[in-house]
């Protein structure tokens, strides 16, 4: 026997390491693909007089204006005043998307009385609400929170009222029947039975959240990545523009892998599955 | 772990499920005593569940009332505690965890907590699993495990749900002898329903034959054997006929129980001549001892 699994486990693991490896060198591969196609854009761009001004915006003077941007905090800046927003944003859209989409799940009167109003207001595209947002907040800070706010709420009720549809009733019961009040009901039973699918709903939501934020900070405020952007455009700093596009796409890659790793280590029903 | 059952009675229940809806069951009386271990036989639909949701306080009668002790159950309790067909764990936790989460609802301390969920883990024999993931066990070490996490908050009445209906033949005797023995340990109440006759006459110490459509208790017989119960033994066989023929007379007189419906298991012929005399119920529908 162990002579057996001894060679299945020497080739379970070097398939794992092959294919770890295939995977990271695939990785690899694909950036530098797309940074051979970002620099093949900008050497065309240098060709054509009428675009010559913009081949800073290509990958070698993006890197080269790094340091110098990460000296003068203004990338920490950027990303601080971005990631309050969104943070507040997300925060406000879980703290209300969560128990409405548990009350959604539960009472099927709510869930027919709301279905139609949230379905109406979830296809009304967040940046319109921005007049809205000007007049109800006296600064463009809670007003571009409000934005990620309405943006990101309704993932999040979505999926955590789809989540609670799939729960078992027999484990409300075999909870009632040992005692559990409301409180437990939610926080041991209803909260790690949904985990799963609320994370995933965090997880698109943060996605069009990310893609809000940016044009609201293209408005009024004078901080955050969006605002960066606005201003490398209009001091024509455009390789600086192209560091601000990259830091927003390493920091939306970055937080949608902690909700990754939320939603596997928060999913039990891939065991199910499995 | 509790050391004495509690007092069960059970004045005119009756009990339908909406104002539209036909009755469920209909002045249903029973006594028993503590410790003792009663089996509710009958076909599927007669309401024998529902009877058990409604001592278990998972649903109010519509008249009626459930008596433990002084006690009127109004609602569920650590007191009384159901065990259900499946064991419906929670797939996000651990053995210990599942078993434990009973005493987390009633905020027992963490030292407690532990102490009586090693108790209980110990006691269905699942020691070397604590730490394992429910859904990597098979599907008796599952119902053991529903069995500790009931036996955990030490109830003074254990019901059971046709706990065992799922299970192969195996694990199936496995369990009914383990439970009949903890049961008898521990000094509970214990209330099965069942539509197997086999079960009823290795588990219970009386078993009340529910038949019709609405439901009423029919027969109410002691099962009076004494020692350990094994199948094979004559006593047991002779026991079981008794409640078959007590159960196809009752259900003889119920044209609402149809053929078409599950059958009542009995795990051998039933032998003529030894079948007791039992008492069909009147008019007024009170338990009748045989």
């Amino acid at each position: 026997m162990i002579g057996v699994a001894a060679p299945a486990g020497s080739l379970t693991s070097l398939c794992q390491r092959v294919f770890g490896v295939r995977r990271l060198t695939c990785g690899i591969l694909g950036l530098l693909a797309f940074a051979a196609l970002w620099e093949l854009g900008t050497m065309l761009l240098g060709l054509n007089p009428a675009t010559r001004t913009f081949v800073t915006f290509g990958p070698i003077p993006t890197f080269k204006s790094v340091p110098f941007l990460w000296q003068t905090d203004r990338i920490q800046d950027a990303v601080v005043a971005s990631g309050y927003r969104i943070g507040m944003g997300m925060l406000l859209a879980v703290i209300f998307g969560v128990p409405i989409g548990i009350l959604m799940g539960l009472s099927k009167r709510f869930r027919e009385l709301s279905n139609s109003g949230f379905q109406f207001l979830r296809m009304i595209s967040p940046l319109s609400w921005m007049p809205l947002a000007v007049i109800m907040y006296p600064d463009w800070n809670q007003a571009i929170i409000f934005l990620i706010a309405i943006a990101a709420v309704w993932p999040v009720i979505f999926a955590t009222a789809a989540g609670l549809a799939k729960v078992d009733p027999n484990w409300f019961k075999v909870a009632r029947n040992l005692g559990a009040n409301p409180v437990h009901m939610i926080s041991l039973v209803i909260l790690p039975a949904i985990a799963f699918d609320v994370f995933t709903g965090i997880r698109l939501a943060l996605g069009v959240a990310w893609i809000v934020l940016v044009p609201a900070e293209l408005l009024g405020v004078t901080s955050g990545l969006g605002y960066a952007i606005r201003d490398a455009r209009d001091t024509l700093s455009y390789n600086h523009l192209t560091v601000m596009v990259l830091v927003i796409g390493i920091i939306g890659w970055f937080l949608d892998g902690i909700c990754v790793a939320l939603i596997t280590r928060y999913s039990w029903r891939h065991r199910v599955a499995g | 772990m509790a050391k004495r059952g509690v007092r069960i009675r059970i004045q005119g229940l009756t009990h339908r499920y909406s104002a539209r809806s036909a009755l469920t069951f209909e002045r249903v009386e029973v006594e028993a005593q503590a410790g003792e271990a009663l089996a509710i036989i009958g076909r599927s639909g007669c309401g024998k569940s529902t009877l058990l949701h409604i001592v278990a306080g998972l649903l109010r009668p519509t008249h009626g009332s459930v008596r433990l002790d002084d006690t009127l159950v109004e609602g569920p309790s650590p007191r009384w505690v159901m065990m259900f067909q499946a064991p419906h764990l929670f797939p996000w936790m651990q053995v210990a965890q599942n078993v434990g989460i009973g005493l987390r609802f009633a905020h027992r301390p963490k030292d407690e907590i532990r102490r009586r969920v090693a108790d209980a883990i110990r006691l269905v024999e699942l020691q070397e699993f604590a730490d394992a993931n429910v859904q990597d066990l098979s599907g008796g070490q599952q119902q053991r495990v529903a069995l500790a996490r009931s036996l955990v908050m030490e109830p003074e009445l254990l019901l059971l749900d046709e706990p065992f209906s799922a299970l192969d033949a195996f694990t199936r005797a496995a369990l009914q002898r383990d439970v009949r023995s903890i049961v008898k340990r521990l000094g509970i109440n214990m209330v099965i329903v069942t539509h197997d006759i086999d079960e009823a006459v290795l588990m219970s110490e009386r078993a009340l034959i529910m038949a019709g459509r609405p439901g009423k208790i029919f027969h109410d017989i002691p099962i009076d054997l004494n020692g350990p119960r094994e199948r094979q033994d004559p006593a047991v066989q002779d026991m079981r006929a008794r409640l078959m023929k007590a159960f196809e007379e009752a259900t003889r007189l119920q044209p609402g129980d149809s053929d078409d419906e599950a059958p009542v298991r009995t795990g051998a012929e039933s032998r003529p001549g030894n079948i007791a005399k039992t008492v069909v119920a009147t008019g007024n529908l009170g338990p009748t001892r045989a």
